[in-house]
């Protein structure tokens, strides 16, 4: 099912090579500085989310090893549509690892190499000269394909529709030093509200599970003063959206963490679980045996 | 024609609380009859989406991109500023107002800033109860830095990652309003237009970026959150996404485009490494508080730094500013940079670059403090040139980062066409020239959750509108008009793509719309943009159709539209034949090279009229008056 696309073959690049001197007077960036590298890759393919899709190859050269990752995705892109055809689809925009959009298996692993970071802060110097890429798009029955590398991850919008926040109207906060939080407090809530909601967990996992992500959520405001009165009921609400959503359960692999650019770490599953049991517990009237922080 | 900013009367402090009990009020039963369209999902639109639904009326919230917590206030690094004075150093509203109108080089609206100062200290409130994890004290009270120069400690942060923290906030609120029904959500919905009836904004077309779909919404008023124009340059540290679409829509169709030739340009970013590159990275500028700058004072030196002696360094702004050194303002700096690589003594593979040394205060501090302090940028440096900024110095070079201009707005935060909106950086209101720190993310949170869901009171309560649904012919003509673009690009069938005509239009832009202007390199532009935009509309390819997800279309559209901007942008630097903030017109600087304001002749905002494609805008001015402050020259020698 594979076909072969031959790009960047000295096409023509009218004004992109004058894009090197992008301040002041045009300089022309000298070619000899820079190493050229070429690549094969092996991309996922597929017009609409009903269509079978499959991979097809191109091959990709006059690369630097400075390119990112995706900068190399653009040029192929570029020479694709030099020749008319249709370029490949993929999800990216803040390309400096804060917005979660980028999302791309590469070479099975999602984000591809590196610790920590995201598809966007991968760059070509992580491959050797004439290696063969594989790109696939996050797989998971929760986030059906688009297009191409792009997947639909609206499920994770709607899981923190069902209560990841805290019910708060505008205007009614009290002062903001009405309630003391202490350094190491705001701190371990901020490590998991570091989260970006890539989805790379759900990606990595066998069970396509959002362990990782629902804990993050529910642990940075279950753990905050001003979270506590929605503990309950976040916790247990935010869990059976991910169920209902599709994903699967947490059978402790541990991949979730390897993966996440943000370093999340899967003690914050434990966490979750222990909300979730004390939740069902303070609701079945058991309340001496577990009491409210 | 003279404009009215409808800024009320009596004392600047009491302005904002007589206004908002003069505005009328919308029944609260009577909320739920109105539908207000919100684009953008960043801090000012996720804020006021949030806000309005709880008030009680339909949204519609748009995004372009596939959640609304990724609009691009996410990347916002340094903090928020607020007049708490937590740390009672001496800060106020009055100061935080007089810090702002200062810094935006007395080019914006007092009435404005001065409730933009007021309003900060909800903010905070407002975020923390969300459970937005500011950094804290051990005592567990809230942690402030100075920023930006500022002589106070005011700025609010979470670690570099505010925007986010912030942003998440703002989107979980409007997440819990949609859940709850009253707000309905469209991401990957792109504006193509905006739509006006008997001369008032009643909806908009949108395409469905996922199946292709054109499809039209109602309402009674239109909000426009939709981001600044930075991305006009091609290079920018704005997201690859963010564009003029939606703003340049709405001028088209009547609104005033106020200010466009103000833009920040950011003098501590990773320089360009090569063609192929896509967007540029911005690392906080408080790598200045202990990096020195310099570049070989000779032409042409093409020694590694290692092996540059002392003696041959020119650690410039050093020299040029002894008082304020390495830490004088971001124009300044980023001037001087530009400067020191038109004369050759760049440095790189590129020759636009110059170094950011720490090697004096790793020897000063040692390694472990100076890890301590800037462990996280160091380290992105590293991911991203592959060099060691603790072995040899950093490469910098200024970019585009933020853009002061936008649609016209008054003080209802409403433009001059009624019904329309414009909240966030898509305004032009509160930053003048310039903007300072920690400033952007206050503006778009504090028109969000504390400006709008009162002024657009005011105007639901006082506007009689008639009803209308999708089918009157504004809705059918504009629904045409985006479908016919959309077409004609498919139709052009050329050679060069989206991307390579966008980098031309970038370069052109920098060049003589960056860091420095003059009257005859803007004349010159003007025409160049112009032959640009017609081979654009001659030779470009877009490849694929209309009714599928199709991203080069997209950027083709987005594009298109850049073209147009440019234009505009231009004719504004040329008409502001002064020096102030951002804009920097080399004829207008004093004999040390720094920026000349001309108070007399230009304290004004420039508000530019459409008149068509290709002609000449019209310049309608609002005269800036400034009761309360004296206006002062900067001087950072």
């Amino acid at each position: 099912m594979s076909d072969r696309t031959h790009v960047g073959c000295g096409c023509q690049r009218g004004a992109s090579h004058e894009g090197a001197g992008h301040g002041g007077a045009a300089v022309h960036v000298d070619e000899r500085r820079v190493n050229v590298m070429s690549v094969r890759l092996r991309v996922w393919r597929q017009k609409h989310a009903g269509d079978k899709g499959g991979f097809v190859e191109y091959d990709a050269g006059r690369l630097t090893p400075d390119m990112s990752f995706l900068e190399m995705l653009d040029v192929v892109n570029e020479d694709l549509q030099r020749d008319g055809d249709e370029p490949i689809a993929f999800d990216s925009d803040c390309r400096e690892g804060i917005c979660g959009a980028c999302s791309l298996v590469i070479d099975g692993v999602p984000h591809g190499p590196g610790q920590g970071v995201t598809t966007c802060q991968v760059y070509m110097r992580n491959f050797s000269d004439g290696a063969t890429i594989t790109i696939e798009p996050w797989r998971a029955q929760a986030f059906p394909v688009v297009r191409d590398l792009i997947v639909d991850r609206s499920a994770f919008d709607r899981i923190i529709g069902a209560g990841g926040y805290n019910s708060t109207n505008t205007g009614s906060a009290t002062d903001a030093n009405s309630a003391l939080i202490s350094q190491a407090q705001a701190e371990e809530a901020f490590d998991a509200a570091a989260c970006i909601g890539c989805g790379a967990c759900v990606a990595t996992c066998k069970n396509a599970s959002a362990m990782l992500f629902v804990a993050a959520k529910v642990k940075h405001l279950n753990i905050l003063p001003q979270g506590q009165p929605e503990r309950r009921q976040r916790t247990v609400a935010m869990l059976k959206a991910m169920d209902d959503e599709g994903f699967g359960h947490c059978t402790n692999e541990y991949e979730c963490e390897a993966v996440c650019p943000k370093e999340i770490s899967v003690e914050h599953i434990a966490f979750l679980n222990r909300e979730y049991l004390r939740a069902q517990v303070l609701s079945s009237g058991m309340r001496p045996v577990i009491t409210e922080a | 024609m003279a404009l009215d900013g409808h800024t009320p009367g009596g004392p600047l402090a009491e302005k904002w609380d007589r206004h908002r009990f003069d505005l009328k009020l919308v029944n609260p039963a009577n909320k739920r009859k109105h539908t207000v369209i919100i684009v953008g999902t960043g801090l000012a639109g996720a804020s006021a989406a949030a806000t309005l639904a709880e008030l009680g009326y339909n949204v519609k919230s748009f995004c372009i991109q596939d959640s609304p917590r990724r609009a691009h206030s996410i990347a916002a690094q340094g903090g928020i500023n607020a007049a708490k004075n937590y740390q009672n150093d001496g800060d106020s509203v009055y100061r935080l107002f007089y810090d702002t109108i200062k810094g935006g080089d007395y080019r914006a609206r007092e009435a404005n800033v001065y409730r933009l100062a007021q309003e900060s200290v909800n903010i905070i409130d407002q975020c923390v109860a969300q459970g937005v994890p500011f950094a804290r004290e051990y005592g567990g009270t809230l942690a402030n830095r100075s920023f930006g120069g500022a002589q106070v400690s005011r700025t609010f942060y979470a670690r570099g990652q505010t925007g986010q923290q912030l942003l998440l906030g703002a989107y979980g609120s409007l997440m819990r309003q949609v859940h709850a029904g009253k707000v309905e959500l469209y991401a990957r919905h792109e504006m193509l237009e905006l739509v006006v009836v008997e001369g008032v904004a009643r909806g908009i077309v949108t395409r469905d970026l996922t199946t292709g779909k054109m499809e039209s919404h109602v309402a009674d008023a239109v909000l426009l959150c939709t981001g600044g124009y930075g991305n006009a340059f091609f290079l920018s540290t704005n997201a690859k996404g963010s564009n003029v679409t939606a703003s340049w829509r709405a001028h088209r169709r009547g609104a005033y485009f106020a200010n466009p030739c103000y833009t920040q340009i950011h003098p501590t970013c990773i320089p360009v490494a090569g063609g192929f590159q896509a967007k540029l990275t911005l690392m906080s500028e408080s790598l200045r508080n202990d990096g020195r700058v310099w570049v070989p004072s000779a032409p042409g030196d093409q020694r590694a730094p290692e092996q540059i002696p002392e003696g041959d360094r020119d650690y410039y702004l050093e020299r040029r500013y002894p008082s304020f050194g390495n830490l004088v303002p971001r124009d300044v700096a980023s001037r001087a940079a530009k400067q020191a690589c038109d004369e050759g003594r760049g440095v790189g593979a590129t020759g636009r670059a110059v170094y950011l040394d720490f090697a004096d205060a790793i020897r000063r501090d040692g390694e472990s403090l100076i890890r301590q302090k800037y462990g996280n940028l160091f380290q992105m440096y590293e991911e991203i040139t592959n060099e060691n900024p603790y072995k040899s110095p950093m490469r910098i070079y200024p970019a585009v980062h933020y853009t002061m201009g936008g649609l016209w707005v008054d003080y209802n935060l409403m433009s001059n066409l009624p019904g329309l909106f414009v909240l966030g950086e898509a305004n032009f209101s509160d930053h003048g020239a310039n903007r300072l720190g920690a400033s952007a993310l206050m503006q778009g949170l504090s028109d969000g959750y504390f400006v709008i869901p009162y002024t657009l009171g005011g105007y639901i309560a006082g506007t009689p509108l008639t009803d209308i649904n999708t089918s009157h012919p504004a809705f059918v003509d504009a629904e045409k008009e985006a479908q016919g673009r959309l077409d004609a690009l498919l139709a052009v069938q050329g050679k060069r793509t989206v991307d390579d005509f966008h980098r031309e239009l970038g370069l052109l832009l920098w060049d003589h719309c960056g860091m420095a202007r003059t009257g005859a390199g803007l004349t010159q532009a003007l025409e160049r943009v112009r032959e640009i935009r017609q081979q654009f509309w001659q030779n470009v390819t877009v490849s694929g159709s209309t009714g599928e997800l199709n991203q080069a279309l997209e950027r083709a559209g987005r594009v298109a539209d850049f073209m147009e901007f440019a234009e505009t942008m231009i004719h504004d630097a040329l008409a502001r034949d002064e020096s102030c903030g951002g804009h920097f017109r080399e004829e207008h600087q004093t004999e040390e090279g720094e920026a000349r304001r001309d108070d007399e002749n230009f304290a004004h905002v420039s508000a530019w009229e459409f008149t068509g494609p290709g002609e000449k805008p019209t310049l309608h001015k609002e005269a800036l008056e400034f009761q309360n402050v004296a206006l002062t020259q900067r001087s950072y020698k």
